[in-house]
């Protein structure tokens, strides 16, 4: 099973697709982007959208924001509030197991942890291991 | 008026129930819910009936049959957010909106369809298809639209409902139920109410929880409100507002529910045009509507003026890298572990998220979050997500200080044209649409400001065309006051559909202007 579809169509390619220099995305940035997010751009119209997507956000540089602070949040000018570390409810462990679909007594059970996403190169070699 | 029947025994909740879901199922069509809770509804509106029988009911609300949009968590039914991510994923917990709701007696008849996440702005991306419009099979639009054959032009010619409450919109609008929830980040519940012909009201940011709604952008989320006419607007508002100690991003102060005054003199107000809303692509009959509205209010003795908002057009570009940014570090959380869809990898945890995250989410979902990944990269922080955060602060100030140089209320088109054919509507990608839309909504999300769509008048294809007032922060009542004697003025037009006709008998009749309060 495929994980990251992006090194197939990089390496049909499709790197004529991807200029490189700001604001375009370089190849590598792509891949770092993918796994930073986890999500893959699944083809060439998925590297297009964000090359639009950036290209969009480049008007922002039109603005002159000299000596403006920037703004976190409308209701910045009232004080955060915090409550009192008591517990008030709590004891659903049987709720909160019963979305999830696989585990063993009362923990979520994960694949194992710490093997990194196969690289660029390495992506033929694992495709055909999974 | 509907209120009025239940206290005085002329219709009992269950019958009321049963009706509405009667006409849910006629319209299914419409695809505007996602989930139906029957039995749920029943039995809540069995318990609604007891208290009323021993004249206690628990207030306006109670066995008032309610839609929620399905984004927000309601215990024991599914809640999807119409992504393949969450299917099948039965919340353990109510969301606070839906929970005072329903201490309020209200009947939950089922979660609406919406764009996936809450992204987009035709609700037409959702896993569960696209939600068509009421209004495309009324009477009004029917007589107005060229055909060249009948039954061809009632299969391809339906319109879109907006987005991204489009189902709790249709099924307020196709009178399925009383009032629904929605959610607003960028004119999600405006949007389509407008299409719709139903209002739709974005509180101030910080009035209402949100605690139980799956956020996008947590600066910028509110629930919504969608009903057939403000009073209901403000009724619900009453019921659901107000701090919650879950949320804390929902302000302290004591909230007061309040009722609407009629407004009989509009003389002492000032309403403010921003002429920055007449923007490029607005067609020619909402801005003839809009003028018209503005007469309305110098021909009552308001004051009218122009005023700027010099950083509107902006605001669009600021929402995309915030709203991408806030998404890519909300939508983390899906990693198949502890609910939602869990892909069959197995051979690391990361390859089983990346492989989960894959197959759960559509392409407006990943797109948004690799470009909000992008803008957060160290190299981009400064210039893209500091800088918009700038702008932002840029355009929240033009508000404040066009409501301190006096004004009371802002009045603005809320949407560039009235709804366009679903076969139109997907020729362009979902961003570019969003972008295009969301152009008169999205800047009262930004500076977090409550704002209200009327129903207006019909276009010329008889679609509905709504207007939107801005108001100061935190003043709902002031707001919804004035868009009631508004919406008194313009006496908008009721739905004229084959589908209500049919089940008209008794309940429906009670409503001249359909209204519940």
């Amino acid at each position: 099973m495929r994980v990251l579809w992006f090194g197939r169509w990089l390496r049909a390619g499709a790197a004529a697709m991807v200029p490189a220099g700001p604001p375009r995305a370089a190849a590598e940035l792509l891949a770092h982007l993918e796994r930073l997010a986890l999500v893959d751009f699944r083809d060439a119209e998925g590297v297009e959208r964000l090359q639009k997507a950036i290209q969009f956000a480049d008007r922002l540089q039109e603005v002159n924001t000299d000596g403006v602070e920037p703004m976190d949040s409308v209701l910045e000018d009232r004080c955060l509030y915090l409550r009192e570390d008591n517990v008030t409810e709590g004891n659903c462990t049987k709720e909160l197991l019963k979305n999830a679909r696989e585990k063993v007594e009362e923990y979520f059970v994960a694949p194992p942890g710490n093997i990194p996403l196969p690289k660029l190169d390495e992506q033929e070699t694992f495709l055909q291991g999974s | 008026q509907v209120s009025v029947a239940l206290k005085e025994g002329q219709v009992t909740p269950t019958q009321l129930c049963q009706r509405c879901l009667a006409l849910i199922r006629s319209t299914k069509f419409l695809n505007a819910y996602i989930t139906v809770a029957e039995e749920t509804a029943l039995k809540q509106a069995e318990e609604s009936e007891k208290r009323y029988r021993r004249g206690q009911p628990l207030g306006v609300l109670d066995g008032i049959p309610v839609s929620v949009k399905d984004n927000f968590n309601t215990a024991g039914i599914e809640t999807t957010c119409a992504s393949n991510m969450l299917k099948g994923y039965i919340s353990p917990y109510n969301a606070t909106v839906v929970q005072k709701l329903l201490d309020q007696g209200a009947v939950l008849l089922g979660k609406t369809n919406l764009d996936e996440f809450a992204m987009g702005s035709g609700s037409t991306d959702g896993v569960f298809g696209p939600v068509r419009n009421p209004w495309s099979y009324s009477r009004q639009y029917k007589e107005k639209s060229v055909s060249k054959s009948h039954s061809e032009d009632e299969e391809s010619n339906w319109v879109i409902t907006g987005g991204s409450s489009g189902g709790s919109a249709a099924a307020v609008s196709s009178f399925t139920c009383f009032a629904a929830l929605g959610s607003d980040t960028g004119g999600s519940t405006r949007n389509p109410a407008a299409h719709c012909g139903v209002v739709g009201l974005k509180p101030t940011y910080g009035l209402i929880s949100r605690h139980g709604l799956i956020p996008l952008v947590n600066s910028m989320d509110v629930p919504g409100i969608l009903t057939r006419c403000v009073d209901d607007a403000a009724v619900v508002l009453g019921s659901i507002a107000g701090h919650d100690p879950k949320d804390s991003t929902t302000i302290q102060d004591n909230f007061m529910p309040f009722e609407l005054p009629d407004l009989t003199d509009v003389s002492k107000l000032s309403i403010g045009i921003p002429k920055e809303y007449h923007a490029p692509g607005l067609s020619s009959e909402i801005l003839a509507l809009w003028s018209k509205a503005a007469d309305l209010f110098k021909d009552a003795g308001a004051k009218v003026i122009e005023v700027s908002l010099p950083h509107t057009r902006y605001s669009i570009v600021c929402y995309h890298v915030l709203c991408t940014a806030e998404v890519a570090s909300n939508m983390a959380r899906f990693d198949g572990l502890e609910y939602g869809h869990r892909s069959d990898m197995n051979e690391s945890t990361e390859s089983m998220y990346a492989a989960t995250r894959r197959e759960g989410f559509n392409d407006v979902v990943r797109g948004r979050i690799l470009s909000g990944n992008y803008f957060l990269l160290k190299q981009n922080y400064e210039n893209y997500f500091i800088k918009a955060q700038k702008v932002r602060r840029l355009i929240a100030n033009d508000f404040v200080k066009v409501f301190r140089s006096g004004v009371d209320i802002l009045l603005t088109p809320t949407t560039l044209s009235d709804a366009v054919p679903y076969m139109e509507f997907i020729k362009e990608d979902n961003r570019t649409r969003s972008t295009q839309d969301d152009i008169l909504t999205q800047a009262a999300n930004m500076a977090g400001l409550p704002a209200v769509s009327v129903p207006t008048a019909l276009s010329e294809k008889g679609l509905p065309v709504g207007l939107q007032f801005i108001g100061r922060s935190f003043q709902e009542k002031q707001l919804l006051t004035i868009a009631k004697w508004f919406e008194k003025q313009v006496k908008f037009p009721m739905i004229q559909l084959e589908e209500v006709k049919r089940l008209d008998h008794g309940v429906f009749q009670h409503q001249k202007s359909a209204s519940f309060s």
